[in-house]
């Protein structure tokens, strides 16, 4: 081919044959999840919305650790901040419980702003532990707050309770919407997001900052942007787990091993960069659980063990084996040069 | 002449790139070898390749009776083969007298020791503390060369010695070889430089692209072929 | 108020924290790896220490000729059996893989050992002083720990930058590609570096567990400490990680002399106000 030949006919392809089934898939599974109330017991609507939110906060750490290379280990800060704001919003503000939901998540947004600048001096695996001490800063916050309990944590009034619905079926399902709204929500944020121009500068970055960077690509407000975008969407999520909880600590909200680690675990043995690996993960974690909860420590051993052998030897986890084999992409975030 | 060092059809890839279309080279015992070529043409990655920093089958690099292509780094340079690496590569961390002893760690015997480096480059021995960045060009290149020595090699591998140095330093550094050649110790120079590689080498290869296009002595190969070889226009 | 002393008795347990700091900045030095699983190794040497002591029948300071080797050669095995297939450049692997053993390691000690809280009883020497004036007294055990920390610190040191395999650890961190060129196994090495910071972190552990009480989920706290202390005190001095202890150790003795309950907040907060005002450290050495 020499210089004066034309340039082939091409297209940019952005949907897979895949991505339309994956459509298909969701729309049916969200409809079933819609309808469940009328014909699911009181366990099955709990069990549905711990498994939305766990995604939507498998989601978050995704898009921070796999997409903008930020990898925090400190997440637990803005489930904490978020249900304290919770409390905090109903009791001593007198918000309604459902939209303190959506301000609890603003709460935690607003403080991911001074968290970021403090955190972002640090580089790598010491921003990750910087993330940590955040974390345990807050926790140690809110332990002094004697309006919200101290160090031994306080129970939601009833009030408050009822005025999430008046019966107990409607606040189960009022609840159950409100998880189920979050996690779908998440995830169809995240996928427009990633389809979008500043997704595909995301996608850059995890590629390779020096080269984002020097077509143009602010990394740093790009990371900032993602950042706050986690910690709202994490803030709601602990508002919406100590709505339904009724009572809250310090120790509980922040705690590491029930709001990152298991996260972590989900996203890395369900792939890691991918919208579809979080499914995967969560898929193998919910699993386990049911099958091991009984072994207490035992079941967390393995699901570490697991995660190690993961990492090291399928680093992009169980959707990463699967895509790259099949090619199958259901959340097709990707554009393809078609030549005609 | 025996040969010391052999490729045969010598391939290497950076990922998915390939740098080298099998090379074949002879290096004979006792000779100064000039590998001459533009930028990219791969003789750093020859070079590379050759020390173990680049995986390669085990029979396509021979080193006098042994298969020494997957040998690891530490291993080849056990057994006599040391680099300079292009760009000097001297360790920040380390003074200059430190970096001369990285030399010894391999553990080979030989006439190389400190004084007899510090003889042929007195201008180390002023510096010997200092942190080995803060020499100049020539000297830095000049420490890297005895780092190299240190190691009391066979077969000393330099790579673009000249880079970067002003032609009085160069012309420093080169003085040097002379001393190391009548060691006995063979040398393989790698040169953008043609014409100081051309007065210093027995014999010459010249790579383009990844391939050898031309091997000769300096005085039988006229201007043109080398012009050939070398840009392949 | 007493607080002179409290300075005092600060200053000299950040001696301890510093311990915990050298490790974590050894391994970080020579291999860029942050080990999360730090603080649950430290947890890890004090449980050996309560086993050796329980079943030999010794003083927990006689177990150290125990622990320290066996953490030595634990160290050497988990480098080279599994972190250094974790090295390579993305920072995601080591990390998560640390994470994971970190896990691990606190779920074993539960099964193990169950969720008591333990502690190594060392006759009477944790509460032991020595009178320096009217008005000062030292605990022997911070003054001991602070004594030993200064060792250790100087020890280390003298390994780094007189002997050869101080050396190569200082060239594989330069750059590893030219260290193996000149011989450096860096397998070895990296394993080495890892044996040096289990070894040293296993002396302050059987100081920890003759200190406080600990149980199988002590280790992220511990983790914690160690990477404000190393921060505070600037990446790439040893010196200045004892400086970053000290002042750890300062903050959190003046938090709990305020009030009990502040005492890690307030090692937290003075982690803070040094990152903010001096991202760098007090005494940075590294030329990154």
């Amino acid at each position: 081919m020499s210089i004066t030949s034309p340039i082939p006919a091409y297209r940019i392809q952005r949907s897979t044959r895949t991505g339309w089934i994956g459509l298909a898939l969701a729309v049916i599974i969200v409809a079933v999840l819609v309808s469940l109330p009328w014909w699911g017991g009181e366990d099955d609507l709990r069990l549905i919305v711990e498994i939305c939110y766990t995604i939507a906060l498998a989601q978050m750490w995704n898009l921070l650790a796999g997409y903008a290379g930020l990898v925090s280990v400190g997440q637990q800060a803005f489930v904490g901040i978020g249900g304290y704001a919770l409390f905090a919003l109903t009791i001593i503000a007198h918000v309604p419980p459902i939209p303190a939901v959506v301000l609890a998540g603003v709460a935690a947004a607003i403080l991911a702003v001074p968290s970021a600048w403090v955190v972002f001096r640090l580089r790598g695996a010491y921003f990750a532990i910087g993330t940590w001490v955040v974390a345990e800063v807050f926790r140690g916050l809110m332990g002094l707050i004697p309006e919200l309990g101290s160090g031994t944590g306080m129970s939601l009034p009833v009030a408050i309770s009822r005025a999430v619905g008046a019966t107990r079926f409607e606040r189960e399902t009022a609840l159950y919407y409100v998880g189920l709204a979050i996690g779908v929500g998440t995830v169809a944020a995240v996928f427009a997001w990633l389809r979008s121009r500043q997704g595909l500068a995301l996608t850059a970055i995890r590629d390779s900052e020096t080269a984002a960077g020097s077509v143009g690509i602010n990394n740093d407000r790009t990371k900032f942007a993602v950042y706050i975008l986690a910690a709202l969407a994490t803030g709601m999520v602990g508002a919406l787990i100590y709505l339904e909880k009724l009572r809250i600590s310090p120790d509980a909200a922040f705690d590491v091993i029930d709001w990152t680690a298991d996260v972590i675990f989900i996203v890395v043995i369900g792939g890691i960069g991918s919208i579809e690996g979080p499914f995967i993960g969560a898929l193998v974690f919910f699993g386990l659980r049911y099958f091991l909860a009984d072994y207490g420590a035992w079941y967390m051993i393995l699901l570490g063990a697991v995660a190690v052998i993961i990492m090291l030897l399928a680093p992009r986890g169980l959707w990463g084996l699967l895509a790259d084999r099949f090619d199958i992409h259901f959340f097709p975030v990707r554009r393809r040069v078609r030549l005609e | 002449m025996t040969a010391l060092l052999v490729t045969i059809g010598l391939t290497a890839f950076y990922g998915d790139f390939q740098a080298l279309f099998g090379v074949d080279l002879v290096v004979e015992e006792g000779e100064t070898l000039a590998v001459i070529g533009a930028n990219g043409a791969g003789k750093s990655t020859l070079l590379r390749t050759i020390c173990g920093l680049l995986p390669a089958a085990a029979e396509r690099i021979r080193y006098r009776d042994g298969n020494i292509g997957s040998l690891s780094p530490a291993d080849i340079v056990a057994r006599g083969i040391a680099l300079v690496p292009e760009g000097r590569r001297l360790f920040p961390s380390l003074s200059v007298e430190e970096n001369l002893r990285m030399g010894q760690q391999c553990g080979r015997k030989g006439p190389w020791q400190l004084d007899r480096v510090y003889a042929l480059f007195p201008i180390l021995r002023e510096r010997r503390r200092q942190p080995a960045t803060s020499l100049s060009g020539g000297q830095q290149q000049m420490a890297a060369i005895g780092r190299a020595l240190m190691t009391n090699p066979e077969l000393l591998l330099c790579d673009e010695i000249s880079l970067g140095l002003a032609p009085i330093v160069i012309r420093d550094v080169y003085a040097a070889l002379p001393g190391i050649r009548a060691e006995g110790t063979t040398m393989v120079i790698v040169e953008q430089d043609i014409n100081r590689a051309l007065t210093v080498a027995d014999r010459v290869y010249c790579l383009q692209e990844g391939r050898i296009k031309l091997e000769g002595r300096p005085a039988d190969l006229t201007r043109e072929q080398i012009k050939l070889a070398y840009f392949g226009v | 108020m007493d607080w002179v002393n409290v300075i005092v008795q600060g200053a000299l347990i950040g001696g301890l924290y510093a311990l915990f700091a050298a490790g974590l900045s050894l391994m970080f030095g020579v291999m860029r790896l942050v080990n999360i699983a730090h603080g649950d190794l430290i947890v890890l040497a004090a449980y050996l220490g309560i086993v050796v002591v329980q079943t030999l029948g010794v003083g927990p300071f006689a177990s150290l000729v125990i622990v320290v080797p066996t953490m030595f050669v634990l160290g050497y095995v988990l480098q080279r059996g599994l972190l250094n297939f974790t090295l390579g450049g993305d920072i995601l692997p080591p990390l998560l893989v640390t994470f994971g053993l970190s896990i691990i390691i606190q779920n074993a000690l539960l099964e193990g050992f169950s969720a008591d809280s333990q502690k190594l009883q060392a006759g009477g020497f944790e509460t032991a002083s020595i009178h320096i004036t009217d008005q000062l007294a030292i605990g022997w055990l911070p003054f001991a720990i602070f004594l030993t920390a200064v060792a250790v610190i100087a020890l280390l040191e003298l390994l780094i930058y007189r002997t050869a395999l101080g050396r190569a650890f200082r060239a594989t961190s330069d750059d590893s590609d030219t260290a193996r060129l000149y011989g450096v196994r860096n397998r070895h090495v990296y394993a080495l570096a890892t044996a040096l910071a289990l070894g040293v972190i296993s002396i302050a552990a059987i100081f920890l567990a003759v200190r406080t009480n600990f149980g199988p989920a002590s280790g992220p706290a511990r983790l914690l400490f160690a990477f404000e202390a190393v921060i505070i005190g600037g990446l790439g001095s040893l010196w200045g990680t004892l400086a970053g202890g000290v002042v750890l150790g300062v903050a959190q003795a003046v938090g709990a002399q305020l009030n009990p309950s502040w005492e890690t907040l307030a090692g937290h907060l003075a982690f803070l106000v040094v990152l903010i005002i001096r991202p760098r450290g007090l005494f940075p050495k590294l030329v990154d």
